[in-house]
């Protein structure tokens, strides 16, 4: 296999809080080839939107990374501000849960787009403004030559999520990070943006983070997918392999504590007592250790690391793994 | 041989409700003629995309917003003609539990107050029993009255403010309970614990439901009928698993169709229906999903669809319907 195009090693962030650090991140390893998508899942708080933003470099300023960034070959941790400016918006591209955090309300729909690429690309006025057009109409957008001259508040949400898709596609990125970028969107719009991400991702051999805390979202959707809880990667697998034959507990409860459609209306939902650990007080064992059915002493004691069983990249970290085949349980 | 469905007389019937908000000169048309009922003991979920009317129609239910026109008759009694002492007294029965939990909670009051707070309202006076029954319903829905009865919200997390918002609508022992999306702002491991809360409560107590939510999953898990709504109109009702499992209507095939399934083998439906809802300020002449609809023709732009029986209890406002 050739050199992933961004590999995220042994990275941490902390940010300081009047309760004490707050370990947001702690020590995640994840690799991602050119042209794949990896889904990011765990519930609120977990720390999927500090790790995508120590991947882009846009953390709070008082945050502190520890960690490398490995992006094309050069790590972004350590890359000058000026580089990383130039990187983004062109190889590397965002869509966040809140289309106005990449728009500006004050500016057409035209200007914003317009000014991305000829910030990026070296493009002529009526170059930019024919790209932006193509764009528009790409993402969905009816009727885009009219759309040019509207401001974002003309739009509707699902609208607007679109344009922002339209910008950050505009530079023909390398990488595409997408946080939960379909959350405040009604599900029949949800389906339309998820489509139109995987087609532009098809058509240009984009890669793709994308994030979210519904398990629903990545199943069709990533060739990957690592499982978040507390800071930590806990179970990271192909899609395929991690739905049918998951090894850490809390992928398990995750999946199961989902309403079903195909369900009997009353049946109980088998729900995970508890909730996850103050992030300020990690614990010494297990994050995971207070809510799970499997726990056994050890848990409480010491940290399971990653490690993989029968596939390289299908990895874990628990002690007492679930669904391993016969005679490999530890 | 077809069964003939027998239903005891409802609890609550809402008949032709229309609800309407004025946005400068314009109308917001929230609620345009919604007929429904639900018997008692039975959940009915409302279901339906954002601004489709679904807490004005909860809203409206409780006499929260008067509707324009149409009636709202609970346990035999017409609560949109009723005022004053009558109607806060029949607001006894009738509770609301609301989306955002932190939000709904006065943050400067002790939880204990916050749950007793409705006794008040409703002139208990005797404190001893208030303290009763303020333990009683924190005590049902999990929480250890004597460790937060006296702690302020801003010390609970979104689950356990939406396990106070729950005991504090128990507290005068309603009947009826409209929940307007009481999970929709919590994680999924918390929002499995609230739901087989409110399936307890609800056998407990002897409830009876109107569960607002957009999620179908969600809705299906603790309804034994569903509604769905779309743009101030009723698209479909009936049976959860026979809606689920036969949608008549094509905008519940849609919703259906667009639900992200947590199975890498079943492959997402390329672009379900394209286009968006349009305003309810102006909304489509005859059937308001026509815009978007794969089915529509002349017929449904000229003619409101009624809603019609399409198979034992289950019923469709559409002219062409599947199946
Ligand atoms: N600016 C900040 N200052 C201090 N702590 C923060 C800040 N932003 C986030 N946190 C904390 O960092 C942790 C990780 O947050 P993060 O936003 O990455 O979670 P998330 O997985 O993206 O959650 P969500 O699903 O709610 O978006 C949480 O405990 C959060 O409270
Ligand atoms: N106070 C108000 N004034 C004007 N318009 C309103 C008001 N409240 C609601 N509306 C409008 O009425 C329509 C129905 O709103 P409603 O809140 O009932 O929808 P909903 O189905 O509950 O949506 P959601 O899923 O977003 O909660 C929407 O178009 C909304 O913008
Ligand atoms: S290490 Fe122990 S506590 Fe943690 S998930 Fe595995 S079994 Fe459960
Ligand atoms: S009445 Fe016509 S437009 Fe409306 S849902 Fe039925 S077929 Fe579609
Ligand atoms: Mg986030
Ligand atoms: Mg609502």
């Amino acid at each position: 296999m050739s050199a992933p195009l961004l590999a995220i090693e042994d990275v941490a962030v902390e940010l300081p809080t009047p309760r004490g650090n707050l370990r947001a991140v702690d020590h995640v390893d994840l690799s991602l080839q050119a042209g794949r998508t990896l889904g990011i899942v765990g519930e609120s708080g977990c720390g999927k939107t500090m790790l995508s933003r120590a991947v882009l470099q846009l953390l709070p300023k008082k945050a502190k990374l520890t960690g490398r960034v490995m992006f094309d070959g050069q790590d972004l941790v350590r890359l000058a501000p000026e580089s990383l400016r130039r990187l983004r918006g062109r190889d590397l591209a965002v869509v966040f849960q809140d289309p106005m955090t990449s728009l500006n309300p004050v500016l057409t729909i035209g200007t914003q787009l317009m000014e991305t690429i000829q910030e990026h690309l070296e493009l002529d006025a009526p170059a930019a403004k024919a790209r932006s057009i193509e764009l528009l109409a790409a993402v969905g957008i009816p009727a885009p030559e009219q759309r040019l001259v509207q401001y974002p508040h003309q739009c509707s949400g699902g609208m607007r999520q679109r344009i922002a898709i339209a910008i950050a596609l505009s530079c023909e990125p390398k990488l595409l990070i997408a946080d939960e970028p379909t959350t405040a969107l009604d599900v029949t719009i949800q389906a339309q943006i998820l489509d139109l991400l995987a087609r532009e991702q098809r058509r240009r051999h984009m890669a793709m983070i994308i994030i979210t805390h519904d398990l629903g979202v990545v199943a069709g959707r990533a060739d990957e997918v690592a499982v978040m809880y507390a800071g930590r990667v806990v179970e990271r697998a192909p899609t395929q392999a991690l739905f049918k034959r998951m090894h850490m507990p809390y992928t398990e409860a995750l999946l199961a504590a989902i309403p079903k459609l195909d369900a009997a209306p009353h049946t109980p939902l088998p729900a995970i007592s508890g909730r996850p650990p103050d992030p300020t007080r990690p614990l010494k064992g297990c994050s995971f250790a207070p809510r799970c059915n499997y726990a056994g002493r050890h848990c409480h004691a010491a940290k399971p690391v990653l490690t993989s069983a029968e596939m390289p990249d299908h990895v874990y970290a628990c002690f007492h793994p679930i669904r391993m085949t016969e005679g490999m349980e530890a | 041989m077809m069964q003939l469905a027998v239903r005891p007389a409802p609890l609550l019937n809402v008949d032709n409700l229309v609800v309407e908000y004025g946005l400068g000169n314009k109308i917001v048309h929230a609620v345009s003629g919604v007929s429904l009922e639900v018997v008692r003991g039975e959940t009915l979920g409302l279901v339906g995309e954002s601004g489709c009317g679904k807490s004005t129609l909860g809203r409206a239910v409780l006499q929260l917003r008067r509707p324009k026109s149409g009636r709202v008759m609970f346990d035999g009694e017409d609560l949109t003609a009723m005022e004053g002492e009558a109607l806060r007294r029949m607001r006894r029965r009738v509770q609301l539990i609301f989306q955002d939990p932190i939000a709904s909670l006065n943050p400067r009051r002790r939880i204990g107050d916050i749950v007793a707070e409705p006794l008040i309202i409703a002139g208990i006076k005797d404190a001893a029993e208030r303290k009763r029954r303020v333990h009683e319903v924190l005590s049902a829905v999990g929480l250890d009255p004597d460790l937060v009865a006296n702690r302020l919200p801003h010390e609970f997390s979104g689950g356990q403010c939406q396990r106070i918002c729950i005991a504090r609508s128990l507290v005068l022992n309603p009947e009826f309970i409209v929940c307007d999306e009481p999970v929709s702002a919590l994680d999924v491991s918390i929002r499995a614990q609230i739901l087989n809360l409110l399936e307890e409560m609800k056998a407990r107590f002897g409830l009876t439901l109107l569960f607002i939510a957009h999620d179908l999953a969600v809705v299906k898990a603790v309804s034994d009928r569903v509604a769905v709504m779309y743009l101030g109109r009723l698209c479909e009702v009936g049976p959860s698993e026979q809606l689920f499992a036969q949608p008549a209507h094509p905008y519940t095939a849609l919703l259906l169709q667009a639900i992200p399934v947590p199975d890498p083998d079943v492959r997402p439906a390329e672009s379900v229906a394209a286009g968006e809802p349009p305003s309810p300020i102006a909304p489509p002449s005859g059937c308001r999903f026509r815009t978007r609809c794969p089915r529509a023709d002349q017929r449904c732009s000229a003619e409101i669809p009624e809603l019609r029986q399409v198979a034992p209890g289950q019923f469709a406002a559409c002219h062409h319907p599947l199946g």
